[in-house]
């Protein structure tokens, strides 16, 4: 346990130094507060219109730095070789792959409470009020589903070598299932076999990330999901999240280091 | 204890990117026992097989054939990395971390903690005289410095069995003598150093047996005086003469 957190600890430091995350992190916030600013009617479909925007602005930057940078993670500590003195420590693999995991994942935590109290902020701004359980369930359904990203990004980046391709696929398939995710059943339906039969068991494979997503909540001040249904979603992601370790745990155990 | 770093019928093989090459050997039946408080002089030519050897010791690679153990333990179970210090052949750490936090970072690692910990800190970084720069980022060091940040933190748990690749490389020749004046201390508090090198006055000055090493294969194991005796003047001739040099007309 004091390894993984050791691990986790050298991972935010990390990411805490290295300037390049910020950039992304500043541009998001400046880009809602141009739009926030934006002084158009106190008119309620133009203030949902921007908080989606924003919204969505923070679901893409926050996947964005949550994969660029689990993905750089090991092959970064293989390539400047502190891989080596790392694993001549008696820590077994699996307490890497854990640390990696848990340290990347509190950054992700750490930024996703920036991002909601400044889109709180600006939201109070216009409408005067401050829906704190919604940021919760929404924050905290958010940061589950990041966590389902980071798993499946660090066991692609023990299959992928290069970093670069490792946050591409990892980009387009967390995209893809967000946007085309919810319809491949209906997809399916139209097409023939083998294909209807593939498509399906994707379909039923894969992680739903959509369903963490709860963004419509705080557009559209939607009532509360019962807590049961907000447990149950957390359960079914911390269930990808411990396949995709798993896996990952397994590629990486016989895997020679040199 | 004796045989504290074993090897028996150690083979390795690299996979070769193209399947044509078939594998490439880098071991073959290498049979290496290091005693308890020795220090132990590992030599060969450039891809004799040496970090080869070190890798397979400390489970980076899974040896094709045969086995390797530490303290009597399988290097594959991480508790026999426990009681070991190692110093890789290129010496990268993490360039954001200061020294003070990368040895904070690994002796957590090793279960230290508190007033130990900040103890021993102290002690390795007076040893390999880093006291000063201790709070500077370790991407703003020497080439040397960050010799003597790897021997630090290969020294880290007070081990009883350091493996160092290549200990001296790139250091100047006072950097070297603390080095060597490093592994006679140790020496001296018994505990046992296995290191690849290829300074040989070095090996014949600190080493009490060496093993030489070419194309993977074990071709000499002995005393430094024996092998010394049995192939040449000094450790030099000797070396060459068991690796089957010849000199060639330029
Ligand atoms: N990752 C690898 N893939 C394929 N072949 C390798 C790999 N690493 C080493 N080799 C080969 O294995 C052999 C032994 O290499 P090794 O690095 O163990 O030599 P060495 O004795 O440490 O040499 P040096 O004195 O130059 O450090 C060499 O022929 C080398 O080409
Ligand atoms: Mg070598």
């Amino acid at each position: 346990m004091r390894t993984i957190c050791a691990l986790a600890g050298v991972v935010i430091k990390e990411l805490y130094r290295r300037k390049d995350f910020y950039v992304l992190f500043v541009i998001t916030i400046i880009i809602c507060l141009v739009m926030g600013s934006m002084n158009v009617f106190n008119d309620n479909e133009i203030v949902r219109y921007i908080k989606d925007i924003a919204l969505l602005l923070i679901w893409i930057s926050s996947l964005v730095i949550a994969i660029t940078a689990t993905a750089r993670q090991i092959p970064a500590e293989k390539e400047n070789r502190t891989l080596l003195p790392l694993l001549a420590k008696p820590l077994t693999r699996t307490q890497l792959i854990l640390g990696k995991f848990f340290g990347c994942w509190a950054v992700c935590g750490l930024m996703l409470v920036c991002f909601y109290l400044f889109f709180g902020l600006l939201s109070a701004t216009r409408e005067h009020q401050w829906p704190l359980l919604h940021y919760l369930q929404a924050a905290s359904l958010h940061w589950v589903m990041l966590g389902v990203v980071i798993s499946f990004t660090l066991l692609g980046s023990l299959v992928f070598a290069a970093p670069s391709s490792t946050s591409t696929i990892c980009f387009v398939v967390a995209a893809g299932i967000l946007l085309v995710g919810r319809y491949l059943d209906r997809i399916a339906l139209s097409l023939s076999e083998p294909w209807r039969s593939i498509v399906y068991a994707i379909y039923y494979a894969m992680p739903h990330l959509e369903f963490f997503d709860m963004r419509n909540l705080i557009i559209h001040d939607w009532p509360l999901v019962e807590w049961k249904y907000i447990g149950l979603a957390v359960l079914y992601g911390f269930a990808y999240i411990v396949v995709f370790l798993a896996a990952a745990c397994l590629a990486f155990r016989r895997k020679p280091v040199n | 204890m004796k045989g504290i770093l074993k090897t028996d019928k150690l083979r390795v093989e690299y996979k070769g990117r193209d399947f044509r090459q078939g594998p490439k050997v880098a071991l073959q039946g290498l049979d290496l026992e290091v005693n308890s408080g020795e220090v132990f002089g590992f030599l060969g030519p450039n891809g004799a097989g040496k970090t080869t050897t070190i890798n397979v010791l400390l489970g980076f690679l899974p040896p094709t054939k045969g086995a390797a153990s530490l303290f009597g333990i399988d290097v594959r179970q991480p508790i026999a990395r426990r009681r070991i210090g190692y110093l890789p052949e290129m010496t990268y750490y993490y360039k954001f971390l200061t020294a003070d936090e990368l040895l904070r970072f690994y002796s957590k690692i090793f279960g230290l903690s508190g007033a130990e910990m900040d103890r021993r800190i102290d002690a390795v970084l007076n040893l390999v005289e880093l006291q000063e720069a201790r709070k500077r980022l370790i991407k703003t060091y020497s080439k040397g410095m960050q010799q003597r940040v790897g021997l630090a933190q290969a020294l880290i748990n007070n081990p009883d069995l350091l493996i160092l690749d290549e200990p001296t490389s790139g250091l100047d020749p006072v950097g070297r003598m603390k080095v060597r004046a490093i592994i006679q201390r140790l020496k001296n508090e018994g505990k046992t150093v296995f290191f690849a090198s290829h300074e040989l006055g070095e090996v014949e000055t600190v080493c009490d047996r060496v093993a030489i090493i070419a194309g993977g294969e074990l071709k000499a194991m002995g005393k430094v005086s024996d092998v010394v005796a049995q192939h040449g003047t000094n450790l030099e001739a000797a070396f060459l003469d068991i690796i089957g040099y010849q000199p060639q007309p330029i």
